[in-house]
């Protein structure tokens, strides 16, 4: 397996292991590229989502929204967004929140919508407030749903940073595309492992989270 | 915006030669994709304990990053288009796949034992009953794998210019042209948007039975598959 040979190579080279342009680093550089940009996204999407599931409107402005996002181009938008407001962190940052965002609102939307009436109405025949009952009830049973739209925009997210590296930006994507350009397969392949294991990684916590978070009782079902 | 169509010559396209080249880019892998994930989809409808392992495997397949599973492929295919069209051929079976098993296990009994009954065998039952059923979710999947295949050409670019319409992104920065990347952008939206137009059409045509008023009817038929699908473009 030549692939196999190039990733030893690059991970055995101690001259990738610091530095600027060192693992730590630019693998520091993607997780709070991602965290961030992950943090924001869910600011926006997730009490939008929870206030427009809990009440049942906006499912049609939702569906809309839903659509444009996937139609607009992820790498095109970044490097339009880039080459319109030039280059620096925030014109990074706005097509990775616009492209996250979606996903999240529109997975809480229909997960907080889709939970079975009779307990929301059991919560609200006992008196509880909207508001526990959105907490209380809704959010624990919408749990699982609304996890998985969060870990499609997480993994959205870190791929999506590994492309920016193509608009200056930090990140695991600098050794793949500064690889492509100097002509150096092992750089190239090293990034994309590195970047793959982060997806991984990602994938995983989203799958532990979920085991901690989700209550047993919904979970069994 | 003048020089908004003037394709920079160093792409060796016109601009309509850079849709069809874009189009066949995108649409040959949902292509492949729906010709693999049909027999495996019926192979994890027919032995059940088939389907976690596999649906397991895709979603990390689908984790991996465009970029990442391009260069990948360089080492073996070079920077052509078929190392553009390999991931996206493998995320629209991602896509694929569980629409299909969700759309053919969502066949009821009843409908399976009438077509028995009526002497329908394994096959002519599969191809006459379950599979037109199966329509509305496998159109749902398809329109996802489409509208997000169609978007990730462009990543392809970044290795030797093979992205279609993506590379006019590349030449509006060498040019500083900005209204090439904006003709990319929207070019690419629009094509996604009529893609999907048109499979909600042939869904419309292929199943009669159905009112074609194509409100409401989403909520009980054509469920989008929910857990991965809305990441589509990575």
């Amino acid at each position: 397996m030549n692939v196999l040979n190039f990733v030893n190579a690059f991970f055995s080279d101690s001259a990738h292991w610091h530095g600027y342009d060192g693992i730590p680093q630019r693998l520091l550089e993607h997780v709070q590229y991602s965290l961030l940009a992950l943090a924001l996204a869910a600011a926006i999407g997730l009490p939008v989502g929870l206030l427009t599931g809990h009440t049942g409107r906006g499912g049609n402005a939702l569906a809309f929204i839903a659509t444009a996002a996937r139609a607009l181009p992820s790498f095109g938008l970044l490097v339009l967004i880039v080459i319109v407001m030039g280059f620096g962190l925030l014109p990074v940052m706005i097509p990775l929140v616009v492209l996250a965002v979606p996903p999240i609102l529109v997975t809480t939307y229909e997960a907080v919508r889709t939970v079975d009436p009779s307990p929301v109405d059991a919560a609200r025949g006992m008196g509880m407030h909207e508001s526990r009952i959105l907490f209380q009830v809704e959010l624990p049973v919408a749990l699982p749903l609304i996890l998985s739209g969060l870990r499609s925009a997480a993994i959205q997210i870190v791929s999506t940073a590994t492309i920016a590296a193509y608009v200056s930006l930090g990140g695991l994507g600098r050794y793949i595309v500064d690889g492509l350009y100097q002509r150096d397969y092992e750089k190239v392949v090293g990034g994309a492992t590195l970047v793959a294991v982060l997806a991984l990684v990602t994938l995983a916590l989203f799958w532990v989270a979920g085991r901690v978070a989700v209550s047993p009782g919904v979970r069994r079902r | 915006m003048n020089g908004f169509f003037d394709i920079p010559s160093d792409l060796q396209h016109s601009y309509a030669g850079l849709i069809g080249l874009h189009l066949r880019e995108a649409l040959l892998p949902v292509l492949a994709g729906l010709l693999l994930a049909l027999p495996l989809a019926q192979l994890c409808v027919r032995f059940r304990w088939l389907y976690p392992p596999v649906l397991g495997a895709t979603t990390i397949l689908y984790a991996v990053p465009s970029l990442a599973f391009f260069v990948v492929l360089i080492d073996y295919t070079g920077q052509t288009e078929l190392t553009v069209m390999i991931p996206l051929a493998v995320y629209s079976l991602v896509v694929l796949l569980p629409a299909i098993v969700d759309g053919v296990r969502s066949v009821p009994q009843e409908t399976l034992a009438a077509a028995t009954a009526m002497g329908f065998g394994p096959v002519r039952r599969y191809v006459q009953v379950q599979l037109p059923i199966a329509v509305p979710a496998i159109i749902a999947g398809l329109r996802v794998a489409t509208v997000s295949s169609i978007s990730l050409v462009s990543v392809g670019t970044l290795i030797g210019n093979q992205g279609a319409l993506g590379n006019l992104l590349a030449d509006a920065q060498k040019y500083d042209r900005p209204e090439l990347a904006v003709n990319s952008v929207i070019t690419t939206a629009v094509l996604a948007i009529a893609c999907d137009a048109l499979l909600v059409l042939l869904r419309v045509a292929l199943t009669p039975w159905m009112p074609n008023g194509t409100r409401r009817r989403p909520k009980t038929s054509v469920r989008q598959p929910l857990p991965a699908p809305q990441d589509v473009t990575r």
